[in-house]
């Protein structure tokens, strides 16, 4: 896989300027919050369509403002998980599972059994989203995010509203995912730890402008300071 | 119990408003999702045209009505010379006063609730393959149904409470285009309060019925369902 995005946009009070390339693995998106992060995510889905902007997944252009391409949104087999999950409330867990995947019977990995035991949310498919505890929306929403078969994932501060346990519970699902799944993901997240923890390299994003780093031990490493400064301790 | 008499006027008024209802649902709900959800030029302009109708003089829109559906108005002549159809004072005049003037509280109330449906969920809906047609039908509408049931319901009882535009462009003819209203108006107009009083009491009693029924088919704070 290769994953090439290139945007120069500008709203209101900001100007995102990023120039990067993904090989394969998890690609972590490092940054403190305000940095452009959701912003990056959101231009290479296709939600943000900005002046200029250029995307290309696995060869195929999905972006590119200069030669008038645009693939919609629905088009791109671009999974999401946002940041707040964006799970529908009204659905059950297992409409809201299949909402992507019409029935769910995909080839493995990627069948609603296999899916739903790997995250082991099987016990749950019956009930209510509104009936779920944090932990089991997370992989509810991983789950169906995986269950529409995407090329690309992109996951969107995934653990930012998890205590410390529930992290750590969720880190090694993750892991199988990428493990298992082989799909390529950008993984948004602020937490260093996090990037050394599932990702091979990492874009950090500042102020709007991404530099690349090969590893995520660098940002200790060369950029101590900067890791703190991003993370808004110093 | 209720007379003949009055239970013909009651059927009537019910059912002009119901049409009424069901004639301006599809487009007061894609005007209300256009104005919650886009942003384009002259939107300002449409959001005033449509309230128009609330705030105007309900008897000065059943006047251009009736300019426009006349036998010598605009529509109303075409209709009448080539396909021999007639709306202005007609049952059809009333069904499209009470669709003028309850339109504004249908667009309204449904562009406020699908404003309330957070955005990225049909964003992500849309990630996840699901075309623009599906995600109205499957998130947004039923996100917003509350909201939709309410605008529906102010709607049909503001049909069932014209008077101004369908007296203009319907007049009040007996078994035809006299509604509820306008029969409590001619009764007043003809000393007969008591019968009046009746028919006042009929328009409370169904009113409440209409708006209450609509409280339960939507319970409050229950808005995640099956």
């Amino acid at each position: 896989m290769s994953l090439v995005v290139k945007v120069d946009a500008a709203w209101p009070g900001f100007r995102l300027r990023i120039d990067f390339a993904a090989e394969h693995g998890m690609t972590g998106v490092f940054g403190r919050s305000g940095a452009g992060k959701t912003s990056l995510l959101d231009v290479v889905a296709g939600i943000r369509k900005p002046l200029q902007a250029f995307v290309k997944l696995n060869g195929y252009v999905l972006t590119d403002t200069a030669g008038g391409i645009f693939v919609p949104v629905r088009r791109r087999r671009i999974g999401y998980v946002s940041q707040n999950l964006s799970l529908f409330p009204h659905l059950s867990v297992r409409r809201n599972l299949l909402y992507g995947s019409s029935d769910g019977e995909g080839g493995e990995p990627f069948s609603l059994a296999h899916v739903t035991k790997l995250l082991e949310i099987a016990p749950l498919i019956e009930r209510e989203i509104t009936h779920l505890s944090g932990g089991e929306l997370q992989r509810v929403a991983l789950a169906r995010v995986l269950l529409s078969r995407p090329r690309l994932l992109l996951l969107d501060e995934p653990l930012a509203n998890l205590d410390a346990g529930l992290k750590a519970k969720i880190i090694p699902f993750l892991r199988g995912i990428r493990d298992e799944f082989g799909i390529p993901t950008l993984y948004v997240s602020h937490d260093p730890m996090e990037m050394v923890a599932l990702c091979q390299n990492v874009l950090v994003i500042e102020r709007g402008e991404g530099w690349q780093l090969r590893t995520p031990e660098e940002m200790f490493e060369q950029r101590t300071e900067t890791v703190y400064r991003l993370r808004g301790d110093l | 119990m209720i007379r003949p008499d009055e239970w013909q006027v009651l059927r009537l008024t019910v059912v002009l408003a119901a049409l009424s209802n069901l004639l301006i649902l599809a487009p007061g709900l894609a005007l209300a999702w256009v104005l919650a959800r886009g942003d384009w030029r002259g939107k300002s302009v449409v959001e005033t045209i449509v309230t128009l109708p609330l705030a105007m003089p309900p008897v000065a829109t059943g006047l251009i009505l009736l300019k426009l559906l006349g036998r010598r108005g605009m529509i109303g002549k075409f209709l009448h010379e080539i396909v021999h159809f007639d709306i202005a004072f007609t049952w059809r005049a009333v069904v499209i006063a009470m669709a003028v003037m309850s339109f504004p509280l249908l667009v309204r109330t449904c562009r406020t609730a699908f404003a309330q449906v957070d955005p990225r969920l049909e964003q992500i809906a849309r990630t996840l393959g699901a075309s623009d047609p599906r995600v109205f039908f499957t998130i947004t509408l039923p996100l917003a149904r509350r909201g939709v049931v309410a605008g529906s319901l102010l709607a049909f009882a503001r049909a069932l409470g014209e008077f101004g535009a369908t007296i203009m462009v319907a007049g009040n003819i007996p078994g035809r285009t006299s509604t509820l209203p306008l029969a409590i108006y001619h009764l007043v107009q003809l000393g007969q309060d008591a019968q009046a009083y009746r028919m006042m009491l009929i328009s409370i009693l169904i009113t409440f019925a209409a708006v209450w029924f609509g409280e339960k088919l939507v319970p409050r704070g229950k808005e995640a369902g099956p």
